[in-house]
């Protein structure tokens, strides 16, 4: 994607501003780079990941084993992410929320939003 | 005829079978011993007929339709086998049962392309229990679309076929902290109420997708609150449990409860803690068609006893 040359030169550096000024599912894409979460070899990485009010959090499954990112509290939830299939959630308030992946449910995390 | 020589008349059919050599393991009960031994159904339908007579019905498991990885790029060609497998079987089992994982992702094509494929098995009952692979939306949309009306969408029933009492539970929609299934209180009260009244002879057939006893419990692989189910269950003389999930055979006897996880028809798992998880295990092609199969059962005799015969397609 864009992200992975982010900043390598002025053209991709005006695309991305281009992105973040449109749509929130552009700064979804530019998210990935700062708070992304992978699911690999049955856990999720990092295992805590904190992040500022309002920014969004983007999973990724490496897996060849689908994997959900489900909520303990019913707030979101990715269902079946198959691999290289990815979820993007915003965080709006601040809090502590665990998640799991109801698929293989020994696998739990948390996003702690600040 | 006594349950003596329905036991002796097994066992001497189980000797001739073995001189077939092993294309698949039979699990014969009798008395709470459970004993495996090799078997060719496929070398000799004629003998397998014989020992085990007309099976009451068959177990399939994880078909996890939807699913194309390498370890089997094919998981519908490998249904489509087991089926014509089943439909060539000499004396036809009455009814089916799927215990879970008929899709990979939930998907309603991969429901479609499943219950397509399903359809094609000469057996038409079909019963039903979800996997948590069927289930990802958290509330199984796409199951209870289909498979839902046997339980008004609880997604637990029971029902009787031939003097046996079948029970299909859900453990895959209540998990715990601890990564093991659950089914949750309301379904063991209903469970509770079930099997009350009923006569201790009846034979019981409970089937639910994640193993019903604590086989592996890092990688999730038993149900936090089988215990209370299974006590339930042990006043009642011959009780079969049978799962899937773990995608291998594991069995287990306690008192008159024998425990029986199924083969899948898709891919095979690696044993228990080998490896980072439960994944997909990638086999020799060649290797494949025998780590995949189905179960069938028989159940007969007074007091009751069942036979498990497991069959791989290779």
């Amino acid at each position: 994607m864009l992200t992975k040359n982010f900043g390598r030169n002025l053209i991709n550096a005006f695309a991305v501003t281009a992105m973040l000024a449109t749509t929130s599912a552009a700064s979804t894409a530019v998210a990935q780079d700062a708070n992304a979460v992978v699911m690999k070899n049955f856990d999720f990485a990092p295992m805590s990941i904190t992040v500022k009010v309002g920014s969004s959090v983007t999973w990724k499954n490496l897996d060849g084993e689908p994997h959900t990112v489900t909520s303990v509290d019913g707030l979101f939830r990715s269902g079946a992410l198959d691999q290289n299939d990815s979820f993007t959630f915003k965080f709006d308030k601040p809090g502590t929320y665990k998640y799991l992946c109801s698929i293989h449910p020994r696998m739990m995390a948390s996003v702690v939003v600040q | 005829m006594s349950s003596d020589s329905e036991v002796n008349q097994s066992r001497r059919g189980a000797l001739k079978c073995l001189a077939f050599g092993g294309a698949g393991t039979l699990f014969l009960l009798s008395g709470g011993v459970l004993a495996p031994i090799d078997l060719a159904l496929a070398a000799s339908k004629k003998s397998a007929h014989a020992m085990t007579g007309t099976p009451l019905f068959l177990q399939i498991s994880d078909t996890h339709i939807g699913f194309n990885k390498e370890a089997n790029p094919d998981v519908a060609g490998t249904l489509k086998q087991t089926i014509d497998f089943v439909n060539a079987m000499p004396a036809k089992p009455a009814l089916t049962i799927h215990s879970g994982d008929i899709t990979h992702l939930s998907k309603a094509e991969e429901f479609d392309t499943a219950s397509q494929l399903l359809s094609g098995l000469n057996i038409t009952e079909l019963h039903t229990v979800p996997g948590e692979h069927d289930i990802t939306d958290g509330i199984g949309t796409e199951y209870f679309n289909r498979f839902g009306q046997a339980s008004a969408n609880k997604g637990y029933y029971s029902f009787d076929h031939n003097g046996v009492h079948f029970i299909a539970l859900v453990n895959v929609m209540n998990f715990k902290p601890n990564g093991l299934g659950a089914f949750g209180d309301d379904q063991l009260a209903w469970l509770e109420q079930d099997l009350k009244g009923r006569s201790s002879s009846t034979p019981i057939v409970v089937f639910a997708h994640m193993p019903m006893w604590t086989i592996y419990e890092p990688w999730g692989w038993g149900t936090g609150d089988a215990d209370q189910a299974t006590s339930y269950l042990s006043r009642f003389g011959s009780v079969t449990v049978l799962n899937g999930h773990i995608h291998q055979i594991v069995q287990k006897v306690e008192g008159n409860i024998t425990f029986h996880t199924a083969r899948s028809t898709a891919y095979p798992q690696p044993t228990a803690g080998d490896g980072p998880g439960p994944g997909p295990l990638k086999v020799p092609s060649d290797q494949l068609a025998k780590m995949l199969g189905v179960t069938s059962v028989k159940i007969s005799g007074h007091p009751s006893s069942a036979v498990l015969t497991d069959t791989t397609l290779g």
